[in-house]
């Protein structure tokens, strides 16, 4: 297809009725030892010409698989078993290898989820730019060298004539988007597949990233389909939605329609737990009192939420337990041959910590917020200013004074597929903390072991499984589990929940909860989400470029944020501004 | 990139002295006076090995006959052997032999290994997989001698394709299959390596992006997962240069090859103190220049790597 560029657009909105892709019934299996597992059982949706449609569902829905069902770019042992997938008539399930070929790229474009392993990091930008450029017959030669700049130009990479010689790496995960967006548009295909675009990025990015992607289908008459697992996103971002669930589709109907009103209880317990939404809720309960607390029970957040929010309210002032003073960290930085730059991760930073509260952390990537946490559990030694905790200068501690110190703060991190050895057992994996500290006998870590898991609402049985076999909200579990194992009176916990699926975000933090109100807890709580700071957090310190730009109590925050970025952060919230129905 | 290349150099100037004078120190520990040995069952008058012994600094302390030594090379004199050759000329016709069989060796291994490696990779599970695996293992465990043996009674006597030695300035022709039979080991362990890292990479993300560009299935395997595939691979063909020359040893030794790994096998055995010490210092000069040229290509092949300081 080699439409000339400038006018590509206008000829595709005067759509016929003949929807552009049509899937009826479809289904998808994995071949595994055990037989064909089925991964879509039944999918139907009809997206029509200059529409944007998103499938919305947590993951293992099969939301992914049936997106990559309709380019052929299942993996594995993936196969379609059934049903058709009809694109401008034709069944692309029935193709050759070399006919699916044709179709990829030049009729639907593909944007993935994650930027940082989908561009191949040994080939320069400009290369695997041109690369799609000239497969798919747009332009040759010298004339691809001047479309690829182009299409990176429209992509919103306005440097792209000077940086199509570098690599990936030399790229944040914004602009890789952006050269992934590229990629995809650049055939000005008839339909763009968007799997989960911008789940990677800080929300002020993806909104931008979302925006443009829009204003440039919108300006070609691409169709969209968006695949995501925030409700809020898709809602913002598409006007026909479908809900999946266990590999079906639970409901379809226009985007606006489905959250006023959801039918299905799947759709009702999504709604519910979108954090964006459920922060609102509980503003409103604390502005006129607790009659709309009923309303609450049914949403994935319990309502000792609500009892805590009002707690926080009369709490009596107590003593500071972690008091950060003036700390900055600087990192040398080579560069070529002798030269070292610095570069100040933190700057100047103060804020303290009073017993049994959260105070979270919030900033974008690279604003210096995990900087502070490791500085925090004397990971990283600081650069100048003190940290105090318990009365104790942090950075002073040696010895027994400092095992002592390691075992009252513990860290939770972000990824629970990577913070845990595959090769111990879940009992091992929780009792070696005790172990390392040596605390107690074999018979009495196992007690505690198990007593842990109880805590964490797992069952006694689940100290013989391995990681591998565990969901990822069972693992970040684990991870609290272990961190709780020395008794500590700190958990550091640095994006401890951004990893998981709303549902399950939303049980964590129940968990949390509970957990600071048995023990005790006091939490630092770093996180890039403010929808979940408003669900846990007392205070609120925003971080940008290393600073403190605006600290104050969580509802201040959120009521009347002071500074603009704060206020953008807010803004970029997906679904914000959306009308939910519960 | 200059500065790093540069300090890599510089970096060779301990390893030579401390590989001389290891070496050297080895030798002179050995068992034996290498003198006596000379001379078989009659011993000569106690005078003239008195004589021998001064003439190659054998008389001298250890310490002195290792600086002499190298006070020597550095004025181009590697010294003589026993039967009064310059080691320097032993090494002229010894070392093109050798450096011929390793480099046809590391030609084979490379192109065949990656190439059967690939295409094994591609079709992980199938037979073509499944043959190259067995065949693989059983290069990997029998020792080197024994599928030298073979090969040279299958091929060079009952098939007569090949000569089953090799003659005295050992032609390209005639090194093929010794080369092979060099090779066997480290291709088996290149096969494994190149049909992982293809059966990985395959998985990448980045060439499921490159197949929805709509590229060819032939253009996604050599340029997205080939490329990829060969940066452990190269690391690996580094380090197996030395694996090639000790090797070379048993090989040359089954060929009747005049090469490098016998005359130093035949120095050890004499206790010919300046003729192994100047083999292997040539030896470990080739090793490290080989492992820095890795290194550059390691750079050259993926750009992440950037050898600043």
């Amino acid at each position: 297809m080699s439409l000339p560029v400038t006018d590509a657009a206008t000829s595709r909105y005067d759509s016929s009725h003949e929807p552009l892709l049509q899937i009826r019934d479809l289904e998808v299996g994995f071949q595994t030892q055990r037989g064909l597992v089925p991964a879509v059982r039944g999918v139907d949706l009809t997206l029509y010409a200059g529409q944007t449609l998103a499938i919305v569902g947590e993951s293992g829905s099969g939301k992914s698989t049936t997106a990559q069902s309709i380019i052929d770019l299942l993996p594995g042992t993936g196969k379609v078993t059934a049903g058709q997938i009809l694109f401008e008539g034709r069944d692309l399930t029935t193709l050759s290898a070399r006919e699916i070929q044709e179709v990829r790229g030049n009729l639907i474009g593909y944007v993935p989820q994650d930027p940082m392993s989908n561009l191949n990091p040994v080939w320069s930008i400009g290369f695997q730019v041109e690369e799609a450029i000239k497969a798919n017959n747009i332009a040759q030669g010298k004339e691809a060298r001047l479309r690829t700049i182009q299409v990176l130009q429209e992509a919103g990479l306005s440097d792209a004539g000077d940086r199509l010689k570098q690599f990936p790496h030399q790229f944040s995960g914004g602009m890789r988007q952006r050269v992934l967006i590229g990629i995809g548009l650049s055939s000005r295909p008839k339909l763009l597949i968007a799997d989960e675009p911008t789940s990677a990025l800080d929300v002020t990015v993806q909104r931008q990233i979302l925006d443009h992607l829009g204003t440039l289908t919108r300006d070609y008459g691409t169709s969209v389909l968006f695949i995501t697992h925030d409700l809020g996103l898709a809602a913002e971002r598409a006007e026909q939605l479908v809900v999946m669930y266990k590999g079906k589709v639970v409901e379809s109907g226009p985007s606006q329609q489905i959250l006023a009103n959801p039918q299905h209880p799947y759709t009702q317990r999504l709604v519910a737990a979108a954090p964006s939404l459920a922060s609102r809720r509980i503003q409103a309960v604390k502005t006129h009192d607790s009659v709309e607390g009923e309303i609450f029970a049914q949403g994935a957040i319990d309502n000792t939420l609500l009892e805590r929010a009002a707690e926080r309210e009369n709490a009596a002032p107590a003593k500071d337990l972690i008091s950060v003073r003036n700390v900055s960290k600087v990192y040398r930085i080579r560069k070529q041959g002798f030269r070292t730059d610095e570069l100040k991760a933190v700057n100047d930073v103060s804020f303290s910590v009073q017993k049994g509260t959260t105070t979270a952390l919030v900033g974008e990537s690279g604003s210096g917020k995990s900087t502070v946490a490791k500085l925090l559990l004397k990971l990283e030694s600081i650069t100048s200013g003190d940290i105090e905790f318990d009365g104790h200068d942090v950075s002073a501690l040696k010895g027994a004074e400092l095992l002592k110190f390691r075992r009252r703060v513990q860290p939770v991190f972000q990824d629970p597929y990577g913070s845990l050895d595959p090769q111990y057992s879940v009992g091992n994996t929780i009792a070696e903390p005790l172990l390392a500290h040596k605390v107690g006998t074999a018979r009495e870590r196992q007690m505690r072991v198990l007593e842990l898991l109880d805590q964490v609402s797992l069952p006694a049985s689940t100290r013989y499984r391995y990681p591998s076999e565990l969901s990822g909200g069972q693992r970040q579990r684990i991870a609290i589990a272990r961190a709780l194992a020395l008794k500590p009176d700190v958990l550091v916990l640095d994006e401890a929940v951004s990893a998981l699926d709303v549902l399950v975000q939303g049980q964590i933090l129940n968990l949390l909860t509970e957990l600071q109100t048995e023990l005790g807890l006091t939490y630092l709580f770093i996180t890039h989400d403010l929808a979940v700071v408003r669900l846990v957090a007392d205070n609120v310190c925003v971080m940008r470029k290393g600073q403190i730009i605006e600290s104050a109590t969580t509802d201040e925050v959120f009521d009347n944020p002071r500074e603009t970025y704060t206020q953008d952060l807010l803004a970029a919230i997906p679904g914000g501004n959306f009308e939910f129905g519960r | 990139m200059l500065w790093y290349t540069g300090k890599r150099i510089l970096q060779m100037i301990p390893v030579f002295f401390g590989a001389t004078f290891l070496i050297y120190f080895m030798v002179f520990s050995l068992p034996g006076d290498p003198i006596a040995a000379l001379f078989g069952d009659r011993p000569p008058a106690p005078s003239v090995i008195a004589q021998i012994r001064a003439e190659y600094n054998l008389d001298k302390p250890f310490i002195v006959q290792y600086f002499l030594y190298i006070g020597g090379l550095f004025q181009g004199d590697l010294g003589t052997t026993y039967s009064g050759r310059p080691v320097a000329d032993v090494m002229a016709s010894a070392f093109p032999i050798t450096a011929r069989l390793a480099l046809l060796a590391l030609v084979f291994e490379a192109f065949a290994g990656v190439l059967v490696g690939l295409i094994a990779g591609l079709r992980k599970g199938k037979w073509f997989d499944a043959t190259a695996l067995v065949v693989s293992l059983l290069l990997i465990s029998v020792p080197t001698f024994v599928v030298g043996f073979v090969l040279q009674y299958v091929f060079g006597i009952q098939l007569g394709w090949f000569r089953p030695t090799v003659s005295g300035d050992a032609p390209w022709g005639e090194l093929v299959l010794p080369a092979i039979v060099l090779a066997s080991v480290s291709f088996a362990y290149i096969v494994r390596l190149t049909r992982a890292s293809v059966a990985d990479n395959l998985n990448a993300d980045f060439v499921r992006t490159a197949t929805a560009k709509g590229l060819s299935r032939r253009r996604v395997v050599t340029v997205h997962v080939l490329r990829n595939s060969l940066v452990p691979v190269v690391t690996y063909l580094g380090v197996d240069l030395g694996a090639l020359m000790v090797g070379a040893i048993v090989t040359e030794g089954i060929f009747n090859i005049n090469g490098v790994g016998g005359t130093v096998y035949r120095a050890v055995t004499l206790g010919e103190g300046p003729t192994v010490v100047s083999f292997i210092a040539v030896m470990v000069i080739i090793f490290v220049v080989a492992n820095l040229l890795v290194d550059l290509l390691y750079a050259a092949l993926d750009p992440r790597i950037r050898y600043a300081k």
